[in-house]
């Protein structure tokens, strides 16, 4: 490794002696703590191991949770449960963003004209956001069909979506609410002082800083309704984890569960990806560079 | 530390070297900065004035060369980084006050966190330095609520409150209007007065003038030129001084 690539240069610079013990010792600094870190991951994932496959119930654990047979024939029919999850996700996400930020904007806006609006969605999201969801989607899906309205569906995906996107909406807008309110005040200042009306200072200024500052939060929230769209098999749609379950409790093995659980995992690490890129990208740009 | 309370330099760097990516922005820089001494550093935006102090409180870290605080290396991987901090202050030209925090808390939080001293103790040392700056008035206030100026002298009283060994100031009156510029320049002069070492990266020629001990002409990362004020600005050696000190009289700075 040489770090003595010298940019423009023309003055014959070589590195002085300092500097390349110096360099040394840093180097050395960063072996030692590598070979720190990996000896002690090794020791603990060592230690684990050995702890769990000597516990006196193991083999029957292994059986129930992680047989090889189970997985195979659960893995299927997870994966076509999945895609109920999938596709619940990308309508109920959108829905849910839409709606957050509609209601995020109806609570900052100022003036008396506005009070019922505004009034309304603080309703809306103090409700829905301490309604537990469980007991939302059982209101929705169980109390909807049961008015027998005219034209009204029965179908359960369709009513478990919209419950979940009353109580992710009311979420998501209080995220998109902190982060309208965390741009500085002279930022709406200097948009309304260059003539844009109030409505486009938002829409050009507020929100499009806002909306990156709260990135983060908000694919949190996404990973986690992602999560609870399986929470619509209470009314009997068949998602991955309902799917798990249907084999589960034939035959009292558990491993369809772990599968279940496993491509859940897999479906979040990249979404969490997506977000530590997001967020890296969005230091580099006011990054000030330096050690501090 | 090995002080030679008599005239062995605060500062010295040797063979400064940095850059960014591709640009080299320090190439070999020496300077010496002895103690209860102003050392302005002049030249144009980008030749290197904000890194080299960047360097000095190792907000960066140097390619190559060395820098002594007190005859004590800092630039030593192994030397403690925020030990040397705390001997240092450093005021930005965007101030950097914490918003969420009031002047005085803003002053006490390193007393008190960093220096160990009780609330009481480290408020009373502010509300005296505040008072005695003039700025008494402010001590409760948030800084969003304060003149540039106002808020330039505070973030100067929080880098004081530590009495650190050196000041650093990093173009701290670039953001201020002409009237503000005068009360933070006064303020300036009175802690050159008290005797504290500073060094200080300006482009206010007349204040540098007057204040400086010492100039330092940078320019492409080299300290092309440094002397007394009256060597610098009367009679510039090089070519290049000469250019920049004209640029500046044109646009009516000195």
């Amino acid at each position: 490794m040489t770090l003595h690539k010298t940019p423009a240069a023309e003055d014959a610079y070589v590195p002085s002696e300092r500097r390349i013990a110096r360099e040394r010792y840093r180097r050395g600094r960063t072996r030692r703590a590598t070979a720190i870190a990996a000896t002690s991951t090794l020791v603990v994932g060592a230690a684990l191991f050995v702890l769990i496959t000597n516990s006196p119930g193991w083999t029957r654990t292994k059986e129930t949770f992680f047989s090889a047979h189970y997985a195979r024939v659960a893995f299927p029919q997870v994966l076509e449960g999945l895609w109920l999850n999938l596709r619940l996700l990308a309508v109920c996400g959108a829905a849910v963003l839409a709606l957050g930020l509609l209601l995020a904007v109806a609570r900052t806006l100022r003036g008396p004209v506005f009070f019922p609006l505004r009034a309304l969605a603080t309703a809306y999201t103090d409700f829905f956001r301490g309604l537990p969801l469980i007991i939302c989607l059982l209101m929705v899906v169980f109390g909807v069909p049961a008015l027998r309205l005219e034209g009204v569906t029965t179908d359960p995906v369709l009513l478990g979506g919209s419950a979940l996107v009353l109580t992710y909406s009311a979420y998501v807008a209080e995220v998109f609410r902190a982060g309208i309110e965390s741009v500085h005040p002279s930022q709406r200042a200097a948009a309304r002082s260059l003539g844009l009306s109030s409505g486009q200072a938002l829409r050009f200024v507020v929100l499009p800083q806002a909306v990156r500052r709260v990135v983060p939060p908000l694919l949190n929230d996404l990973v986690s309704l992602q999560k609870d769209t399986g929470l619509v098999s209470i009314a009997g749609a068949v998602d991955a984890v309902y799917a798990a379950q249907i084999i589960a409790s034939k035959d009292f093995n558990y491993t369809p569960y772990v599968v279940a659980g496993l491509v859940f995992v897999a479906l979040t690490i990249p979404m969490t990806r997506l977000t530590d890129w997001v967020t890296a990208r969005m230091d580099r740009r006011r990054a000030q560079g330096g050690l501090a | 530390m090995s002080t030679d309370a008599g005239t062995a330099p605060v500062l010295r760097m040797e063979a400064v070297r940095k850059s960014f990516g591709t640009s080299l922005v320090l190439r070999d820089v020496d300077l010496e900065v002895a103690p209860h001494t102003v050392t302005a550093l002049i030249g144009a935006s980008g030749s290197g004035k904000s890194t080299l102090l960047r360097c000095a409180n190792l907000l960066e870290e140097v390619d190559d060369g060395a820098i002594f605080l007190d005859g004590e290396e800092i630039t030593d991987p192994r030397a403690d980084a925020d030990a040397v901090r705390r001997r240092i202050g450093v005021v930005f030209q965007a101030y950097n006050l914490f918003p969420h925090l009031t002047v005085l808390q803003n002053i006490t939080l390193a007393p008190r966190r960093v220096h160990g001293l009780s609330r009481p103790r480290a408020e009373a040392d502010a509300r005296e330095l505040l008072e005695r700056l003039g700025l008494g008035a402010k001590a409760d206030e948030y800084p969003d609520r304060l003149s540039g100026g106002q808020q330039q002298r505070a973030a100067i009283v929080r880098a004081l409150a530590v009495r650190p060994r050196l000041l650093l100031l990093d173009e701290i009156t670039a953001a201020l209007d002409p009237e503000l510029v005068g009360e933070v320049l006064g303020l300036v002069r009175e802690v050159k007065e008290d005797g504290m070492t500073m060094v200080i990266a300006t482009h206010e020629m007349a204040f540098a003038r007057e204040v400086a001990d010492q100039v330092c002409f940078l320019d492409a990362g080299v300290v092309l030129e440094h002397g007394t004020p009256e060597e610098v600005f009367g009679a510039p050696r090089e070519e290049r001084t000469q250019r920049f000190l004209r640029r500046i009289v044109a646009a009516g700075r000195l």
